[in-house]
């Protein structure tokens, strides 16, 4: 369906109104004023924020091994359908993605879903166990051009293994994306230590046991002179560990969820595991710092941790409930209520966030992230003034884990272009 | 009052008044001969106790038996639980089965408050986790209310019975596990709306990081605390505690957080003592003491009865079911 497109009165990057056309895959011009190409499609995006197309760093699509909870088709459909072209696909599935066999087996899979782009990433150690470095070579090596190296779900909680990983990618232009966790610090953690956990009587999952592995991979990818990438930040101290690392000249980066940008721990009042999440929701504070490291460019992106669960794994007692939340379908929506609607972030702002600097710590080949003529015509058509209850019934997405469910959200995905084909239009799969 | 009682937060004080009230006049009815009142023939009350309690279950079962309701006991041991049935597909079970009130305990905290998003009848917390034993604390409230002359009494008041009063005033403090504790949570949310001063003691490491925002004082030290009190309650150490950290060796913290014969000289002379059970002689409280005529942990067991009878009375309506 790459073809010819007008696409009519968007804004680009929420700017004045322009008309775009899309030919032959790339951006043909921004802001032209010569009508419709012959054999153009036209698209009425009046009104309508454009976004170059989003990217995500942290998406578990369950595939293989859990394909009761996603598959790699039908979480390509709700990333699509949440505006993004291309998703990082995280490496605890089962089997691991710790061998150039499984990251191309998902890379396959997400060519043959076509919804958007998958970037499988690989584990950092064999079998996700801590303890031997998996082929982080072959993995880069392979098909799927692995470039972002993670346990994400465990901590790389040995120092010298970490400080391993992180020399050794330097050699094709990885990145470790640490899920930041002192184990012992956190044995059956279930909810952030503090006012909340302590009255609930649910053992605390404190700030610390994120901060002191941040703050020590920080001095690592400093002392090794190699890119370390934050996984879900999700405490002020954390943020404040990062800026401070980044004011060194280091090469830190760091992505926060869209749901440590809007709710806090007092969400798990009701005991609802649907706001189980590791790591978990912290304080009003925590959001507050949050928003503003986002703001000021600390943190780097908005990433989902997108976590499908089937319903028997959260319909438990808290204890017993899986940690996550879904995510793909919603995170736009929550980024413009926490960051746009409350003036911190521009539509700009949100480009680049969601779009430019996630390709860029993905080592996505090509120029990404904007809106200029002669790029892929990736993008995402938006309607922000658009408003309505979150349903997950109706998400692509096979699990209806979504903590914003009966919540009231702005905006709309209303078109998404994935290098001049339409994946999404009027909100439906195109 | 709410239809279940799953935190000590869920009672106004006029609602726990009148459970103790309730209590009192109940207690009346266990001092008699025949000790059973028809009030709730023909409901059912299922104890479901997915963590071993005997003493909780036989409370909760002889209140609901002298109330003349049907009792049916589901231990989670060698029961389909055990076989990995969910919570939620236990309580279908139940509510299939048609029971009027269940009483849970459970390991899990927040238990008590799944199971009232999946049944329709009353949910009775018993203990989960280390977050609440609601009647726990009702009945150390009774227990205290009893000891300082402050309960419900015969006189001019409705059925005859002239109303107990609050615990205003009243310095109770409570030492050791707060952390893991649901009779600690329960109690100082209930004594704190009864109008008790209450004041925590415990190693630092026993006591919740955010400690600070509850309704009492915090104290690392017994030996200042017991002076000023007027109701000493000492938690059970679990056995899980004493080999990870929280305390160098039992032997230190008997010495600096039990209560023994030498400490409790320094309580004022009206002071008591209690304890949920079950004790650790030797370790929390020293023989001499629990089995002083300071200690309330056998009336304590008494009137958990009555009071445990007062809430199945008052959530499942049982007044309305007289009348």
């Amino acid at each position: 369906m790459t073809g010819t497109w007008l696409i009519r009165g968007a804004r680009p990057l929420g700017g004045e109104p322009a008309d775009i056309v899309v030919r032959d895959g790339l951006i043909d011009s921004v802001g032209g004023d010569g009508g419709a190409p012959a054999g153009a499609q036209v698209l009425d995006a009046s009104g309508l924020v454009a976004l170059p197309g989003l990217v995500d760093l942290h998406t578990h699509l369950r595939e293989p091994g859990r394909e009761d909870a996603e598959t790699v088709e039908t979480g390509t459909r709700a990333a699509a359908l949440g505006g993004f072209t291309a998703v990082h696909a995280m490496a605890n599935t089962e089997p691991v993605a710790d061998t150039a066999g499984v990251v191309e087996q998902i890379w396959r899979l997400g060519r043959q879903a076509g919804h958007c782009d998958v970037h499988p990433v690989g584990a950092v150690t064999v079998g996700l166990a801590g303890a031997h470095l998996a082929e982080l070579g072959a993995m880069a090596d392979s098909a799927a051009r692995v470039r972002v190296f993670s346990d994400d779900g465990r901590c790389v909680s040995d120092a010298v293994l970490m400080r391993r990983a992180l020399e050794y990618v330097k050699a094709f232009g990885g990145v470790i994306a640490q899920h930041a966790q002192e184990p012992r610090l956190t044995e059956g953690a279930q909810l952030n230590e503090g006012e909340v956990s302590g009255r609930l009587g649910l053992t605390g999952w404190p700030a610390v046991a994120e901060e002191a592995i941040v703050a020590r991979d920080c001095l690592l990818a400093a002392h090794v002179g190699s890119a370390l990438h934050v996984c879900h930040v999700s405490t002020a101290g954390s943020v404040e560990i990062i800026r401070w690392a980044k004011s060194k000249g280091w090469r830190v980066t760091a992505e926060v969820t869209p749901h440590h940008l809007l709710l806090t721990d007092d969400c798990a009042a009701g005991y609802d595991p649907v706001f189980k999440v590791n790591p978990p929701l912290r304080t009003a504070a925590d959001v507050a710092a949050l928003r503003a490291g986002l703001a000021d460019g600390t943190i780097d992106c908005v990433a989902t941790d997108h976590a499908p669960h089937p319903v028997e794994d959260k319909e438990t007692e808290w204890d017993t409930a899986a940690f996550g939340m879904t995510g793909l379908e919603t995170a736009l929506r929550v980024v413009q209520a926490a960051m746009v609607d409350t003036g911190l972030l521009d539509w700009a702002g949100v480009a680049d966030r969601m779009s430019r600097r996630p390709a860029a710590i993905g080592r996505l080949p090509g120029p990404g992230g904007a809106l200029e003529p002669g790029l892929p015509a990736s993008l995402t058509l938006y309607d922000a003034s658009a408003s309505d209850t979150v349903d997950p019934r109706a998400h692509a997405s096979m699990s209806r884990n979504s903590p914003f469910a009966g919540r009231v959200l702005p905006g709309r995905v209303v078109a998404t272009f994935r290098r001049g084909a339409p994946t999404v239009l009027d909100g439906k799969l195109a | 009052m709410n239809r279940h009682l799953i935190s000590a937060a869920d009672l106004t004080r006029d609602d726990a008044l009148l459970i103790l009230d309730t209590a009192d006049e109940l207690a009346r009815v266990s001092d008699r001969p025949i000790k059973k009142l028809p009030t709730l023939r023909g409901r059912t009350v299922v104890n479901l106790f997915f963590e071993d309690s005997t003493r909780t279950r036989i409370s909760f079962e002889a209140a609901a038996k002298r109330l003349s309701a049907d009792v049916i006991n589901f231990s989670a041991k060698g029961s389909s639980v055990a076989k990995g049935e969910s919570l939620k597909d236990t309580a279908l079970t139940l509510e299939a089965m048609g029971a009027d009130a269940v009483v849970i305990r459970h390991s899990a905290s927040g238990a008590p408050a799944r199971l009232a998003g999946w049944v329709r009848g009353t949910v009775v917390n018993a203990g989960d986790g280390s977050h609440e034993h609601p009647t726990q604390a009702l009945l150390d409230a009774f227990t205290i209310r009893r000891k300082f002359g402050r309960s419900a009494g015969p006189g001019p008041g409705r059925g005859g019975s002239a109303p107990g009063g609050a615990l205003d005033g009243l310095r109770v403090t409570i030492v050791g596990d707060v952390l893991h504790s649901r009779v600690a949570r329960s109690n100082v949310l209930l004594l704190h709306t009864l109008g008790a001063e209450v004041t925590l003691v415990a190693p630092p490491t026993l006591l919740p990081v955010a400690v600070g925002a509850w309704p009492a004082t915090v104290s690392y030290d017994l030996d200042s605390a017991l002076p000023k009190s007027d109701v000493v309650m000492m938690l059970r150490v679990q056995q899980e505690r004493m080999n990870a950290a929280y305390f160098p060796s039992v032997r230190e913290y008997s010495r600096r957080y039990g209560l023994d014969g030498a400490r409790m000289a320094q309580l004022p002379e009206q002071a008591i003592v209690m304890h949920p059970g079950p004790v650790n002689r030797g370790v929390e409280i020293a023989a001499e003491v629990a089995d002083s005529a300071r200690s309330t942990i056998v009336e304590q067991v008494a009137n958990g009865v009555s009071v445990r009878m007062a809430v199945l009375y008052l959530l499942l309506g049982g007044a309305e079911a007289q009348s």
